[in-house]
């Protein structure tokens, strides 16, 4: 950091916050170039720049022994309060604005019946995998649980119920590993499993739930069919933060 | 004006999780419950009630839009900061989860497609 001049970093220490959404808005513009230029497109530039992000937070805790990733460097503290529980947790409201109450009677019972099916395969999926790893509190169980739906309803999750900050970073991996492999895996895998008219989408919408996973790979299959996966992915966030800490949690404490 | 929208966001946000907050001290588990979840259905209830009514006009709406617009950034941001190196010494469950729930979810998927399928006649054909 001392080859930048003092009169630059004291304004971005002070900025800290502006200097996050610029640092933020470069990573994202990297990552979408790459994407397109690299990919094809088959992987979703998110992704990539939430990949990048990870990879850059393991860097920032190895550099600063901290445990706050890139939020432990001088200049980057901005990034702590815009990756933080607050902004996070209203911009992931703010994503049920597009919801209409019309479209969501469309999606009728199949959809529905698929995200239920989808959320509880989840959860039990990752309770196993936490379980098999060695971990027996409700709380880790839970929120890696959750992690196996999305990358968000694990760390909203783990906020909730209280759980270690490793155990919502091992919640936030799983659900972006997911996403990657879902992007990967469904063009190869529409055919076989019978991915290719509007209602297997919403389907597969609900049972997959991860929704930039689920929107690349069927954009790389048919660009056709994406909206009406989007129909029943939409919900499927939003239904696991309900349903993580108000249905999983409970039951993981019940059981135990 | 573009703070009402962002202002009903807010408060469909505090409202949820204080929502949340009660209902786990009432079960007994003094956590969260699902406080962001019901958030949800706060803003889609309110929302919808005001655009009937024709109060929500194009500056309200994207008070609440822009921030689902950074929504990808916000979580990048949190990407960013995560304890890689403690979350990598937890061990394989995060490559052992996503695994299992994307191998469960495509069993599923090819399940429940062929029986919707079977019970309707035939899938419904791309227009």
């Amino acid at each position: 950091m001392n080859a930048l001049p003092d009169f630059l970093t004291a304004v971005l220490r002070r900025y800290d916050f502006l200097t996050a959404l610029a640092v933020v808005g470069l990573l994202v513009s990297i990552a979408e170039w790459s994407a397109a230029r690299f990919t094809r497109g088959r992987l979703h530039g998110s992704a990539l720049a939430i990949a990048a992000g990870l990879l850059l937070a393991g860097l920032g805790g190895a550099l600063t022994g901290g445990t706050k990733g890139l939020a432990d460097l001088p200049l980057l503290g901005g990034l702590g309060l815009l990756g933080g529980d607050m902004f996070r947790d209203v911009a992931i409201v703010s994503t049920a604005f597009g919801v209409r109450v019309a479209e969501l009677r469309k999606g009728g019972l199949t959809g529905l019946a698929a995200l239920v099916l989808g959320l509880s395969s989840a959860f039990t999926c990752g309770c196993m995998a936490a379980w098999a790893c060695g971990y027996r509190d409700a709380e880790s169980l839970a929120t890696i649980g959750a992690g196996a739906a999305t990358y968000i309803v694990g760390p909203v999750t783990g906020t909730a119920v209280g759980a270690q900050p490793a155990v919502i970073a091992i919640s936030f991996a799983a659900g972006l590993v997911k996403a990657i492999l879902v992007m990967l895996i469904t063009p190869a895998a529409a055919r076989p499993i019978g991915l290719n008219n509007p209602r297997a989408a919403m389907i597969y919408g609900g049972l997959m739930g991860t929704n930039s996973g689920v929107m690349a790979g069927l954009a790389a299959t048919d660009p056709k069919l994406v909206p009406y996966a989007a129909m029943t992915a939409a919900f499927y966030t939003g239904l696991g933060c309900l349903a993580g800490p108000l249905l999983l949690y409970p039951l993981l404490c019940w059981l135990l | 004006m573009v703070i009402y929208g962002t202002a009903l966001l807010a408060a469909c946000l505090l409202l949820g999780m204080t929502l949340g907050g009660w209902l786990g001290a009432v079960t007994g588990l003094n956590r969260d419950l699902g406080g962001i979840g019901l958030s949800m259905l706060l803003l889609i209830a309110s929302t919808e009630w005001l655009r009937r009514r024709k109060l929500l006009p194009a500056a309200s709406q994207s008070g609440i839009a822009w921030w689902s617009g950074m929504y990808v950034p916000i979580v990048v941001a949190m990407a960013c900061i995560q304890d890689v190196a403690r979350a990598v010494s937890g061990g394989p469950a995060a490559f052992f989860a996503a695994i299992l729930a994307v191998a469960f979810g495509l069993a599923l998927t090819a399940l429940l497609c062929r029986s919707a399928a079977r019970i309707s006649g035939d899938a419904e054909k791309l227009p």
